[in-house]
């Protein structure tokens, strides 16, 4: 008895799990489940390449460099770096309605914000207002932490010294004069940046929170005075600096800088000569950079992106061609022997 | 010098290592008393207590030995380095990255060893303070078993287990002896008898072994749990008595008293000083070559990393080289940093890139094997099938580290009693003066001379031979050490031979001891007990003869045979001795030596055990002589071992031959049937045994080792008489070269009929010819080599006669020849030990001769049927598992930095991780680590029942080849090409286009712009993805744990994304990837660049798959296929191996003994296996002619479905 009941107590568990009998799927990857997906996958991803295809055709752009590199360039004279203050004019047509709501972007070449000595220097929690980090900024700031008079810099670090600072205003030229076309600075940084993540000191009014501190050196305006036309757009949430400090994946980079979507050109820019009013500060030829404006409208997959589409027709045909292979090699080697 | 040396030493180990470890042997004082003035003085020494620590930790060295002990291993030195240099240097990451999974893998692991020294130390308390008996002053006092010293007088009652050490002093049996089972020490569950002191096993009360006056002094305590040597001087009447000590009389710890109401003794080891505790000692450990493989991938990934990180640092100062790209206005230095030396700068930027790199080796690596192994090992704990009814046992795994070395098995070391064969002894047939008797033919006492036919027979015994008749079977009833045991329950039954009043049986440690002497009783001499010193048998005519036993000498291997010294009631003194024939021919003088080897070599060949039974007459000179000799080497203290079996020589001489038993020991169930698996399998069986040639001959033909039309080649003793060793070496490899030559290179020409395999037969006096060491011809240096290149190519190879240490020597050797196979030893018994130890996997089998085996063993199975699914579907699984996990391991870590490798050109060399830092550090510890492992669990690429019809499925995963060279590149080529799909995909969406959200989640009609993190966080998510992905493709066997696992860490992946975003928490609203994953989402073309990304990752490993399966299919593959079209079909079909295989090895043998007389089933076997080879070699693709594609094929063709058909009756007989 005593032996029967031990032997039960050693008998392992019959169960499926134990027994490694659990039902299973078990797939293969076979010529008849592969070939026909092949074709289907292909199918569908030439149609999703086709579609993604016009879709960005019909995108339209318009790249305008304005370093001044060439000599001809209007923007020519401010290329050099003694010039303070310098501002040219970039004149370019429209010959077919460029179509709304058009956007406005700045872009710069050569330009590593992904740096990570550069990415690491900024104070987060100053950023989102704590005023202990004004008077005494964290130490990832550096070199840009205090000025030479060991004042606090804020905001502080190499990011937010860098910040964009040339200005542009752009005019439609019309008959007898020039006529503004209006920018909408808003909304154009992340949402959740804006709302969330930085934040002004709750200092009224907000010029008192800086007292002590002193702008970065490469600024022109302290912080609290970004957009003296909006009261809103200051300090740490302003858009301008928003965007800027969103720091961009590669260093041939643009970066939103207004919309145009309001008044006559709420349905996009008409066909007719334009002139771009630059206010030309930011200094690129130091370290070979190229500076440029583009505009360019979006359609519901985003801007213009050919190389999405292209990639979606070439992996579709390539499974196509794969599937093609595929029957190949089985009609000569597999076929003989289930005949 | 050597004095000095030697004088040298004694001094520093008096005064540094302490006392008795320099003097070489003890003296113990029993019951603490002084020995009286005047006798020699002895060293006092100092004496552990009886505290049993098997505990590695205490509680205050823990931490601190822990943490040295993990640190020891390479791996997580490697991160504790990376660790320390992310602390010290400015580096990418943050030092949580790698800091985090490390001090996770060594929490785990610190908390898992120290709940198993805490369950050490539990076990120790309770053991060190179960309370033991001790005379103190005449009176029985209680104490804690750890309190117990050396010299202490304990007394044990029955079925208490021996506190420490004991050297018996007097028990409650009248002759002074006790019985006991060493169960726990070696699984020998039989009695044991051992014997009190001569002069006190009269001091029978406490009071009177309190008066015992004694000393003793032995050797040092020594692990050998068989060997003892003692001697004790007892002071009576200021006279010292010498006795002496031997195993005999001393009781080990762990050991248990039984049938003996009490004793008393002494103890002379305690703690960690007796031998139980001295074979704690674990083993060195085994590596498997899965694990080699490993290591040298980490050494290739290292050198990876390395080089990664050199070139980085190179290009970075050739990038540099132009001031403005090195430092640009909007990035610049701090002072500090712009002082430090340019040399201490690469050298910090070399190390802030293998910082950013180390993640190619991550920690959850090993700790993923490691679970891996642990888990996976309770698979085969938990398997059904091999769990052994009769027994009542499942297979133990002792080594979980081995479970893919059971895939890769390509020698098989099989011992043969009890492992082959089931170690269950019938007495068959004895033969004297070669007249042969059967127990079967008796009537009523009368003895009946075997049937007619046996040319042997003469059956009429002449008045001469009945005078020798009748000696032999006393001979038989009293050489041996079998004890009769009365009354046993067993099964609640009263087990038993019926023996006039009482009920007894015999036990004894040796099985064919019992057969013998039950042989004996069933024609007529009944061995009834052993009482004073005399043996009592029952003859035929009733009457109780009583021999008084003088002398034993012990059986050993090395002599391979016993004695005893009887004097018969007439006063005669006999020498009985029993023995293998080979050592008792050579000492025999007369008796019918020629009928008697006719015989003995007749029933070698049926595969019978044989042994000679001889005598001598001892005159009462001779008999005094004997003792003389006998009692000299006994009292030795220095080499008794030698002394003796230099006395037994010369004691055991000139003997009368009697005549030869013989004993059979049944074929295993299955037996047959597993060996033909493991042939076909591919591996090469060999059988190691210490029997004679002939019988293992026997069993290996049984056993179908060896078939019909094996031709065997011999390499013995026989044979190197007649011909020098070197000319037989030379002919044989030339025989085998010649048919090797001729016949095409082909891998699988072991299965082919028409070519005849060979099988050697070597013995062990031969072997040691072969091995012995080139000494004086540069010739005989080569013997190794050419016996290697002979056995190569004998599919099956039997060497007979080993001594357990040549069966180590042969396992070392093939180990050691040139293409290092691996090697599985099997064995059951002490003398397989040290093979199973020797070989890369060591197999125990629960067989009768004890646990020493098992616990010697990594692996032990109840059977040796069991090693079948052990190697064929265990194996073969584990095997696969562990490949893929290594190799996907590689795959998915290279994907995972090289495009952070490749973001470096885009960065300036700048070291600016690609993803964020969690994603760096859960990557490898959550998000695609659990659905490896579950795949490394159960993934099972074909059907086990398959994977057991069709062994030669196991040729596929031989000689490591999921994890050769080639195989590794191509996982790394994929998962560099899918690092670089990534990456530049990527790359392509964000440079120069405008891949931006448009916004519409949460404001206006927007275009923001994403920055590097959501780069980061792009090419993760394709990564992800990806990985998991080709793990899903891989898979072969979705359960529904895989899905809940896959999918399940895919989920995981975006909603631990979308909650380290911010969504859930906000308050993490400050760092870097907040909302970041949010945005890529709401961006339409994410959503189709991931999926193209994924589907372009993916894409050629499928078409890879699917050409290579159609153009170059293994056999693993075309049963896959063939099990998917024919599912419906199987279940009805039984391939030919399991038709015949099962049948055979069932009927053979079992049941009554005449059938192995009916060699029918045998013959008709290799005829069948012809037609079936014939038919099927029109298609040479099939070369494997596995059973299942055979039949797959044969439902498609009808001629050839008929041909297998017609050939199944004739395989079934």
């Amino acid at each position: 008895m005593l032996k029967k009941e031990q032997e039960s107590a050693n008998r392992p568990d019959n169960t499926a799990f134990t027994q490694q009998r659990l039902p299973a799927w078990q797939p293969m990857l076979s010529a008849g489940i592969v070939i026909p997906g092949f074709v289907l996958i292909g199918l569908a991803f030439i149609g999703i390449g086709v579609a993604l295809f016009v879709t960005s055709r019909s995108i339209q752009v318009l790249e305008l460099d304005y370093t001044g590199v060439e000599q001809n360039s209007p923007c020519y004279k401010c290329s050099d770096s003694d010039a303070k203050n310098c501002a040219c004019t970039l004149d370019f047509s429209i010959n077919r309605l460029f179509e709304g709501p058009v956007f406005f972007y700045y872009g710069l070449s050569n330009y590593f914000q992904n740096y990570r000595s550069y990415g690491a220097s900024k104070d987060d929690d100053q950023l989102s207002g704590d005023l202990e980090h004004f008077t005494s900024p964290s130490d990832t700031c550096d070199p840009y932490r205090y000025d030479s008079s060991d004042k606090p810099i804020v905001p502080c670090g190499l990011v937010a010294n860098s910040m964009f600072n040339d200005t542009f205003k752009l005019y439609q030229i019309v008959t007898g004069g020039k006529k503004q076309v209006p920018f909408d600075g808003k909304g154009i940084a992340w949402w959740t940046d804006y709302n969330v993540k930085y934040r002004n000191p709750s200092v009224v009014p907000l010029k008192n929170a800086f007292n002590g501190t002193v702008k970065p050196i490469f600024w022109s305006k302290p912080a609290y005075e970004l957009d003296p036309t909006d009261p809103a757009n200051n300090g740490f949430i302003n858009q301008d600096f928003l965007v800027w400090m969103r720091r961009a994946a590669l260093p041939d980079f643009r970066k939103l800088y207004r919309r145009i979507t309001e008044g006559d050109y709420a349905k996009g820019l008409p066909v007719g000569n334009y002139s771009l009013e630059i206010a030309y500060n930011y200094p690129v030829l130091s370290f070979d950079g190229r500076k440029k404006v583009v505009l360019s409208n979006v359609s519901w997959m985003g801007g213009k992106n050919e190389f999405l589409g292209i990639a979606y027709l070439v992996i579709g045909s390539m499974c196509i061609v794969m599937s093609i292979v595929m029957l190949i090699v089985y009609a000569k080697f597999k076929f003989p022997d289930e005949e | 010098m050597g004095m000095d040396f030697s004088t040298l030493r004694t001094l520093i180990s008096r005064y540094c290592v302490g006392e008795e470890n320099w003097v070489d042997s003890r003296t113990i004082y029993i019951g603490h008393k002084e020995p009286p003035v005047g006798t020699e003085a002895f060293i006092q020494q100092r004496f552990p207590d009886n505290r049993i620590v098997s505990s590695k930790y205490t509680f205050w060295n823990f931490i601190p030995k822990n943490m040295f002990e993990q640190f020891r291993r390479v791996a997580n030195f490697y991160f504790l380095i990376i660790f320390l240099v992310q602390l010290i240097i400015d580096t990418p990451t943050s030092p949580i990255t790698s800091g985090l999974p490390l001090f996770f893998v060594i929490t785990v692991t610190a908390i898992k060893q120290g709940y198993e020294d805490w369950l050490r130390h539990k076990a120790d308390n309770s053991v060190n303070h179960c309370p033991v008996h001790v005379v103190q002053h005449g009176k029985v006092v209680r104490k804690q078993s750890r309190k117990l010293r050396v010299g202490d007088v304990v007394l044990v009652k029955e079925d208490e287990t021996f506190p420490c050490d004991l050297i018996l002093l007097s028990t409650s049996r009248d002759d002074g002896t006790c019985y006991v089972t060493t169960a726990s020490l070696d699984g020998e569950s039989s009695h044991k008898t051992y014997y009190a002191v001569q002069d006190t096993k009269a001091y029978n009360t406490e009071k009177e072994v309190d008066s015992i006056h004694a000393t003793i002094e032995c050797e040092q305590p020594q692990p050998d749990l068989y060997k003892f040597v003692g001697r004790i001087n007892i002071y009576m009447d200021n006279e010292p008595v010498a006795r002496p000590l031997g195993s005999e009389n001393l009781l080990l710890r762990g050991a248990t008293l039984k049938n003996t109401e009490h004793i008393y003794a002494v103890a002379i080891y305690t703690g960690m000083e007796t031998k139980m505790a001295l074979n704690y000692q674990t083993k060195c450990q085994k590596r498997s070559a899965v694990e080699k493989s490993m290591n040298a991938y980490l050494v290739v990934y290292l050198c990876i990393l390395i080089s990664k990180a050199f070139i980085n640092t190179v290009l970075k100062y050739v990038w540099q080289a132009d001031p403005n790209r090195d430092e640009p206005w909007y990035n610049q230095r701090t002072e500090t940093e712009r002082q430090r030396h340019i040399v201490i700068r690469a050298f910090t930027d070399f190390l802030a890139f293998m910082v950013l790199f180390n993640y190619i080796i991550p920690v959850s690596m090993y700790v993923t094997v490691e679970m891996q192994k642990f888990l996976g090992s309770y698979f085969i704990m938990w398997d059904d099938e091999m769990f052994d009814e009769e027994l009542g046992e499942r297979a133990v795994v002792n080594t979980s580290d081995l479970n893919e070395e059971l895939g890769q098995v390509e020698y098989v070391f099989t011992d043969k009693t009890g492992t082959l064969t089931e170690n269950n002894m019938e007495f068959i047939e004895c033969c004297v003066d070669g007249h042969v008797y059967v127990p079967h033919a008796i009537c009523n006492g009368q003895v009946m001379p075997g049937a007619a036919g046996m040319d042997m027979i003469d059956t009429s015994p002449g008045p001469g031979a009945r005078e020798h008749e009748e000696l032999f079977f006393r001979a038989l009833c009293l050489c041996h050490t079998v004890q009769v045991k009365e009354e046993e329950t067993v099964d609640g039954i009263k087990h038993g031979i019926h023996q006039g009043k009482s009920t007894s049986f015999y036990i004894s440690s040796s099985p064919d001891e019992v057969a013998l002497v039950e042989g004996m009783k069933r024609l007529g001499f009944t061995y009834l007990r052993l009482k004073d010193s005399h043996m009592e048998i029952l003859n035929r005519e009733d009457e109780i003869e009583r021999f008084e036993l003088l002398e034993v000498l012990t059986f050993d291997s090395v002599r391979r045979r016993m004695s005893v010294i009887v004097r018969s009631s007439t006063g005669e003194y006999y020498l009985f001795c029993k023995g293998a024939d080979s050592s008792i021919f050579p000492r025999v003088v007369s008796g019918k030596v020629d009928q008697v080897k006719a015989r003995v070599e007749h029933n070698a060949v049926e595969g019978l055990r044989t042994l000679c039974v001889a005598y001598r007459p001892l005159s009462p000179e001779q008999y005094q002589e004997v003792c003389h000799l006998l009692s000299g080497a006994k009292l030795a203290l220095q080499d008794r071992d030698k002394r003796l079996t230099e006395a037994y020589d010369l004691i055991e001489k000139d003997l009368i031959l009697l005549g030869a038993t013989a004993v059979e020991d049944r074929l295993q169930e299955k037996a047959a049937d597993t060996i033909e698996s493991l042939h076909k399998a591919g591996m090469k069986v060999w059988v190691l045994t210490g029997d004679k040639m002939e019988t293992a001959a026997a069993t290996c033909y049984a056993s179908k080792l060896f078939r019909r039309n094996t031709q065997i080649l011999e390499l013995t003793t026989k044979r190197t008489e007649e011909q020098s060793l070197h000319d037989v070496l030379f002919d044989l490899s030339r025989t085998v070269l010649r048919q090797h030559g001729g016949m095409t290179r082909d891998t699988f020409s072991g299965l082919s009929g028409d070519c005849t395999d060979y099988g050697l037969i070597i013995d062990g006096a031969t072997l040691s010819a072969v091995m012995r060491p080139a000494q004086e011809d540069s010739n005989s240096g080569n013997y190794k080599e050419i016996f290697l290149e002979i056995c190569r190519n004998c599919s099956a190879v039997l060497c007979c006669r080993m001594a357990p240490l040549q069966k180590a020597q042969i396992v070392k050797l093939i180990k050691a020849s040139k293409e290092h196979p691996i090697t599985l030893a099997v064995g059951d018994g002490a003398n397989d030990v040290s093979m199973i130890l020797e070989a890369h996997v060591g197999i125990g089998i629960m067989g009768k001769e004890g646990r020493q085996a098992v616990r010697n063993s990594d692996y032990a199975i109840p059977k040796f049927k069991h090693l079948k699914k052990m190697l064929l579907v265990h194996g073969h699984y584990y095997y696969i598992r562990i490949s893929e996990l290594v190799q996907y391991f590689f795959y998915k870590n290279v994907c995972f930095i090289f495009p952070q490798f490749l973001y470096q050109f885009f960065c300036g060399f700048s070291q600016q991780p690609l993803y964020d830092t969690a994603y760096l550090t859960l990557y490898n510890i959550s998000f695609t680590s659990l659905p490896i492992l579950l795949y490394s669990l159960i993934e099972q690429h074909i059907n086990m029942d398959i994977l057991k019809k069709d062994p030669s499925l196991y040729r596929d995963i031989a000689k490591n080849s999921l994890l050769r060279w080639p195989i590794f590149i191509y996982w790394t080529v994929l998962g560099v090409y899918d690092a670089i799909v990534m990456f530049f995909g990527a790359y392509f969406l964000f440079d120069n286009t405008t891949f931006t959200s448009n916004g519409q989640l949460m404001t206006t009609n927007t275009q923001m712009m994403f920055g590097n993190w959501t780069f980061g966080t792009l090419v993760f998510t394709v990564l992800v993805f990806t990985v998991t992905f080709k793990l899903a493709l891989d898979t072969h066997y979705w359960t529904w744990i895989n899905h809940f696992v896959i999918w399940g860490s895919l989920i995981f992946f975006v909603l631990f994304s979308l909650l380290w975003g911010g969504i859930i928490w906000p308050f993490l609203n400050y760092q870097r990837m907040y909302y970041v994953f949010m945005q890529m989402l709401s961006s339409g073309p994410a959503w189709l660049s991931i999926i193209l990304l994924i589907t372009a990752s993916l894409l050629p490993d499928v078409v890879k798959k699917v050409i290579w399966r159609a153009l170059w299919p293994t056999t693993t593959e075309r049963i896959q296929n063939a099990d998917k079209l024919y599912k419906g079909q199987l279940s009805e079909f039984t391939p030919l191996a399991s038709l015949h295989a099962p049948s055979k090895a069932g009927s053979h043998r079992r049941g009554s003994a005449n059938q192995r007389n009916a060699p029918n089933p045998r013959r008709s076997e290799p005829f069948s296996k012809k037609i079936m080879f014939t038919r099927w070699q029109r298609t040479p693709d099939y070369c494997t002619f596995t059973p299942l594609l055979r039949f797959a094929d044969g439902a498609r063709h009808s001629k050839q479905g008929h041909a297998y058909s017609g050939a199944g009756p004739e395989t079934s007989v």
